[in-house]
């Protein structure tokens, strides 16, 4: 298939008698920044491995640029991946890392070097070549394993949480640089990460895995305002779900509901019903949470279950928030925003 | 943790006490390979060097050094390529009887050796002199690597645990095929292990007495059973002082070289 970067099809793996992945279809186009996003053993980074050669298939093929490359070592795919933990090679200094690709290819010494430059400059560590990993930070290791692998400029990059160790400040930071570099240089992304808000800030595309299978694939807006499941709905954002008794007292309809929780405005109880096509129901606050830039209600309705809403802090301040505790409130949200989740009654 | 000053005293105490028991006697030996007295009397009467250019002449001690030499090297080859091939096998892979394997691959350091040699010597004589290989040089190798490779087994095992297996991945992930990724990466990482474990597995073999006389054939001599059958021979006396003081400070080469080794590599080749 053309401007196709990698192509999964019916592709498992077992190990031992745990199903790992359980048949996952997947295309990835090129160019693309595409992420898996799941919790740890949804069977994610198993197919990342898989795709780079690290594992073999059980069945199933992988295909990548239109080739199946299934049965073909991690040194014969046009791959290069960012490992967890880096793996930078301890008794080799940055420059070599990052040069060690272009060596195993023959690239002549001065060229390679010249190219291993540029790239250490590229994550601006142009000064650091000379240095051992062991010297750097967390955050300079993790932007060397990314100039290494990018160095040689494979067709397909994957990532295997790379920014799992890094603490918060920096996380940000690099999930922005990250997202710029893939911009300049265009090559197909392969993201893994178990971090909701990194799949959405960054990807073009998302694929949510659970227990081994692709739960939903779509743009990052369509994984949030339209979940194709229930555990998609879950996973992504704050669960808030409308079930049953609630569900047919509050939206007219017995089946499950989920509710963004930004959708939903906190009003006094008395507050009247006068705005058309809106969803209402009572209920009695019972924990307040002050985020700083908004706070999170969290409400027990009247008619069963508990619904979270986030209001932004336009006026409130800390001390006017805790006094919600205990008292009655309504809910009110517009009726667009009761997504009926697929699957369920 | 604090210790009271009596117990701090006693403490200290014995650990001289202990260290002096292993060391005073070896200290001896290298004075006694000084005394001019021939029966080692005490106090020395004075100092000579006449033992230690006896020794040198001894044809006995230089054949016995160079048997000892040779048998060292000879085991610690086969313990170097065996133990790291079993080491990698049971790190790296997972089959049927891998605990078992390493069992019993570390079990001949802890058999007593008069039941190696004992062992050795009735399988050498039954299967291999009617083949028309007879004890020798050869027998004393082979009986020796059977307790080194433990070592090396012990040290690349333990190495290869500590080491993630993403290094070689990455590796190949940068297009090194096996080999490739083997001298590049795997080797340069697992070295000072295999050096640590050859040193010790080489002085294992040097001062290794019990086994070597049962697989030895005749004519063959290593030092150790050379200075044991000349210790009772009053004209040798000396010289075998001479042997052994120059035996330990031998010894201490590769324990230092070794312990240098290991220590380094745990701390400096981690990221």
């Amino acid at each position: 298939m053309e401007g196709m970067a990698i192509r999964l099809q019916n592709l498992r793996k077992t190990f031992g008698r745990t199903e790992a992945v359980a048949g996952v279809e997947l295309e990835i186009a090129d160019g693309e920044f595409f992420s898996m996003l799941g919790p740890s053993g949804s069977g994610k980074t198993t197919v990342l491995r898989m795709i780079a050669g690290f594992e073999a298939p059980t069945s199933g093929t992988v295909e990548l640029a239109g080739s199946d490359v299934t049965r073909l070592a991690p040194f014969e795919r046009d791959v290069h991946t960012v490992f967890q933990d880096y793996a930078l090679f301890p008794h080799m200094t940055v420059e070599q890392n990052v040069a060690y690709g272009l060596k195993v290819r023959k690239v002549p010494k001065p060229e390679r070097l010249k190219q291993a430059r540029e790239a250490l400059a590229s994550v601006r560590l142009a000064d650091f070549g000379t240095r051992r990993p062991s010297q750097l930070s967390g955050g300079q290791r993790q932007r060397v394993a990314l100039a290494r692998a990018l160095v040689g400029r494979p067709k397909v990059l994957l990532l295997d949480e790379p920014l799992g160790a890094l603490d918060l400040k920096l996380r940000e930071q690099m999930q922005v640089e990250l997202k710029a570099i893939q911009r300049e240089v265009g090559i197909t992304f392969v993201f893994v990460t178990h971090d909701q808000e990194e799949a959405l800030t960054m990807s073009d595309r998302i694929a949510v895995f659970n227990q081994g299978r692709v739960e939903q694939v779509g743009t990052p807006a369509q994984i949030y305002e339209r979940p194709a499941t229930p555990f998609v709905a879950g996973f992504v954002g704050t669960s808030n779900l409308l079930t049953d008794d609630a569900a047919e007292q509050v939206v007219g309809d017995r089946a499950t509901y989920s509710i963004r929780p930004e959708k939903i405005r906190v009003l006094k109880e008395s507050a009247l019903a006068d705005e058309p096509r809106h969803s209402r129901a009572t209920g009695t606050v019972a924990e307040v949470v002050y985020l700083g830039d908004a706070t999170r209600f969290l409400v027990d309705l009247d008619a069963g279950g508990r619904l979270t809403a986030l209001q932004q802090n336009l006026e409130t301040s800390s001390e006017d928030v805790a006094a919600f505790r205990g008292s009655r409130v309504t809910l009110q949200w517009h009726q667009r925003h009761n997504f009926r989740v697929p699957g369920t009654r | 943790m604090n210790l009271s000053r009596p117990a701090r005293i006693t403490v200290r105490i014995a650990a001289a006490l202990g260290f002096a028991v292993i060391y005073v006697p070896l200290l001896l030996v290298l004075i006694n390979s000084l005394n001019p007295d021939r029966s080692s009397g005490w106090p020395p009467p004075g100092l000579t060097f006449d033992w230690w250019v006896d020794a040198w002449h001894s044809s006995g001690a230089r054949g016995a050094l160079w048997t000892s030499l040779k048998a060292g090297l000879g085991a610690t080859a086969i313990a170097l390529v065996l133990g790291t091939l079993v080491a990698f096998a049971c790190q790296r892979y997972k089959f049927f009887g891998r605990e078992a394997i390493s069992f019993v691959v570390v079990l001949p350091i802890a058999l007593p050796g008069i039941v190696t040699g004992v062992a050795l010597n009735t399988a050498f004589r039954t299967v291999l002199e009617p083949l028309g290989v007879g004890l020798g040089l050869f027998t004393v190798i082979v009986g020796h690597a059977t307790f080194c490779i433990v070592v090396v087994f012990n040290n690349v095992i333990a190495r290869l645990r500590r080491m993630p297996g993403s290094y070689e991945e990455a590796a190949m992930d940068l297009g090194a095929h096996t080999f490739r990724t083997f001298v590049d990466v795997t080797f340069p990482l697992v070295r000072s292990a295999l050096v640590a474990g050859g040193l010790l597995a080489f002085a294992l073999s040097f001062d290794e007495i019990v086994v070597t006389t049962f697989t030895a054939g005749p004519g063959v001599q290593t030092l150790p059973v050379w200075i044991f059958s000349n210790m009772a021979r009053p004209q040798q006396a000396p010289v075998v002082n001479v042997v052994a003081a120059v035996l330990v400070l031998l010894s201490v080469i590769p324990i230092y070289l070794a312990q240098r080794l290991s220590s380094d590599t745990a701390s400096g080749s981690r990221i």
